[in-house]
């Protein structure tokens, strides 16, 4: 009897433990993406404010249909939903983060950043009707590139992904066929090619395949050595991947608060803006003003302090005036 | 309290807390079956039964989803898998059985058992990293020289080789559902009776003699119960395929081509299936496989009955 009671007792204490703690967690759930950098910087704003941050990467799918059921702080997404699925489900969103994707190709005596693209090109290449590196569509880009009559291998994500989205928006945006044939999504029909699971499973097959194209998560490219493309953007310009391409996309992109930024950031206009990055989204449920205001400190202490951890993960931090305009969304729903 | 009513009640506990236990699995069951029945209605819906199956349209941009395709790659990949692995499992039980110093048996027999215990996750890797390679490199080029060149059998290895593909995926099955097949089938050749063995050695047949005419007879049911039991393990192996399979839903007849299993398709597009139908189409996918792997077990379950109640006679 003593025992059962002295078992019930720890019990009891360990459930009021946890309720008193559950203050101080924030639960988020959703986009894998994003996973890494939302973890480092909860580590930091633990120790900075004591304030824990409990993020499962559940992927994108989970972290909507989470937030619908209120059964999370806050779901995480990398497509954004549009202003209507907002509204259905009374939710608010906005962007927290950005990553750059790039093309890899592997081609005997070709390196990193020695040819280049465009939607055009790429396009065809996916959609099979480019067969051969020497297809004139990329021969007319590159003059100087010894292009060899070999046959592309398409690579493509097996498994449905952010980055997968943002790709075929960016083809979508550019190549009306692809928009009638294929379409954008997490996962899309490719009409040919081959799948790698995960940015890990392109890399690795882009390395292996001889003649191979593919798209990954710029951190990818980098990590693995892989000879990335330079692109030619909507304005017409050529452009090597990095932070500054990826963030004049996001500054000269038009996000549009009123639309609670709804926007694929490809083929955004600036001059200097690479043409396929995305951002990542935060959803809140607007009946829940107490855990809103929670995430939205996080955020906004992230925005502040983040930049330079973001951009060791390779992530892209947003540009100032996109933060300002995101500090003014939060107060306009009267959670900042 | 007098000790025999004490210890009636204690019976009396323990088979109730025995009844509960098993109760809890048969309703776990049906628990998961009518999960999967309400998740996917939609699509059972909006696709109807046969034309589900039969569809080999699997696009999620337009919405339109049928099964065929991974049904046809969990079909084939398993098929695949059990031709590679039988002999080669039948082949190890009889080494260990019959033919093996005794001090080899137990390592041996540990060693196989360990197979059984290392993760998908670890086949999968080593699958994509290592095997993938060397499938593409020289396995593949070398089978379509050889027997790629024939007619008729031609056509399964058409095709650049890529390492992502039935074939790789199917290799991979084949060495997780050996260890399973092998100790079965163990298992049943010690069975046989040892007055039968030695009489048949008295009167001079050799050893293969023995084996074939003596020791897999006996053994029959029990080899089909280890092989339904791994095809089982094969239709339901998720991670170790998922990374050299490709996730392509075609139908093909090259073995070289990639393609998708169910299994596949639920571990690649469960997480970010983001539309309603889409992601009850997968859990539709889910009951077919769920049928497909209750109808396997049962199979088996028959077969290893049958055998044991022959010979506990």
């Amino acid at each position: 009897m003593k025992v059962l009671f002295s078992f019930i007792l720890a019990v009891v204490c360990i459930f009021t433990f946890s309720a008193a703690h559950a203050e101080d967690i924030l639960n988020g759930a959703g986009a894998s993406f994003p996973a890494p950098i939302y973890q480092a910087w909860a580590y930091d704003y633990n120790k900075a404010t004591g304030m824990k941050l409990n993020y499962q990467s559940i992927g994108s799918g989970g972290g909507i249909r989470q937030i619908e059921s209120r059964t999370v702080d806050f779901g995480a997404s990398d497509a954004p939903l549009t202003p209507e699925e907002l509204d259905k489900n009374n939710l608010i969103q906005f962007p927290a983060v950005m990553g750059g994707v790039v093309l890899v190709v592997n081609l005997p005596g070709v390196k990193a950043g020695q040819m280049t693209l465009d939607s055009n090109a790429v396009c065809k290449a996916y959609l099979g009707d480019a067969k051969y590196w020497d297809d004139p569509s990329i021969k007319a880009l590159n003059p100087g590139v010894n292009l060899p009559h070999t046959e592309i291998t398409v690579v493509h994500r097996s498994d449905g992904s952010g980055t997968t989205a943002i790709f075929t928006n960016y083809l979508g945006g550019q190549c009306s066929e692809w928009k009638t044939r294929v379409g954008a999504g997490t996962s899309v029909k490719f009409p040919v090619g081959i799948g790698g699971k995960g940015n890990e499973g392109v890399s690795n097959y882009v390395k292996q395949a001889p003649a191979a194209i593919g798209y990954v998560e710029y951190a990818y490219a980098l990590q693995n050595n892989l000879a990335y493309t330079l692109l030619k953007n909507p304005a017409g310009k050529v452009l090597a991947p990095g932070f500054d391409a990826f963030k004049e996309a996001a500054a000269s992109a038009d996000f549009d608060p009123k639309k609670h930024f709804d926007l694929w950031l490809v083929n955004a206009p600036g001059k200097d803006a690479w043409p396929i990055a995305g951002a990542t989204f935060i959803l809140l449920a607007r009946d829940k003003k107490d855990s809103d205001m929670k995430t939205v400190k996080f955020y906004d202490w992230a925005f502040k302090n983040g930049d330079s951890k973001a951009e060791d993960l390779t992530y892209v931090p947003l540009p100032k005036s996109l933060k300002d305009k995101i500090r003014a969304y939060w107060k306009e729903y009267g959670i900042y | 309290m007098p000790i025999i009513e004490r210890r009636n009640s204690v019976d009396f506990v323990f088979s109730v807390i025995t009844a509960v236990a098993s109760g809890v699995v048969v309703l776990l069951i049906l628990g998961i079956l009518i999960v999967l029945i309400h998740e996917s209605w939609l699509a059972i819906n909006h696709f109807g039964v046969i034309r589900f199956i039969i569809s080999t349209d699997w696009d999620p941009v337009k919405e339109s989803f049928g099964a065929a395709t991974a049904i046809f790659g969990t079909f084939v990949t398993t098929v695949l898998a059990l031709f590679i692995a039988i002999p080669i499992a039948i082949g190890i039980a009889i080494f260990v059985t019959e033919i093996c110093p005794p001090f080899l048996k137990e390592p041996i027999g540990i060693a196989i058992e360990l197979l059984a215990a290392i993760p998908s996750i670890i086949y999968g890797m080593w699958g994509l990293f290592t095997l993938a390679p060397i499938m593409a490199k020289y396995i593949e080029p070398a089978l379509q020289h050889s027997i790629g060149a024939l007619p008729v059998v031609g056509i399964l290895f058409q095709g650049t080789p890529m390492g992502i593909d039935m074939l790789t995926a199917s290799v991979i099955l084949s060495i997780m559902i050996i260890p399973f097949t092998a100790s079965i089938s163990r298992d049943s050749f010690n069975l046989t009776p040892a007055v039968v063995k030695e009489s048949a050695y008295a009167i001079g047949t050799t050893k293969w003699e023995v084996v074939k005419n003596i020791v897999l007879p006996y053994s029959k049911l029990g080899i089909y119960g280890g092989i339904t039991l791994s095809l089982g393990r094969a239709l339901g192996e998720t991670m170790a395929v998922a990374f050299v399979l490709g996730n392509n839903h075609q139908i093909t007849s090259s073995l070289l081509n990639a393609a998708a299993t169910i299994t596949v398709t639920l571990a690649n597009e469960f997480t970010e299936a983001d539309k309603d139908l889409y992601l009850s189409s997968l859990f539709y996918l889910a009951i077919i496989l769920f049928i497909m792997s209750f109808i396997v077990l049962a199979l088996a379950k028959f077969f290893l009955l049958k055998a044991e109640r022959k010979y506990s006679r």
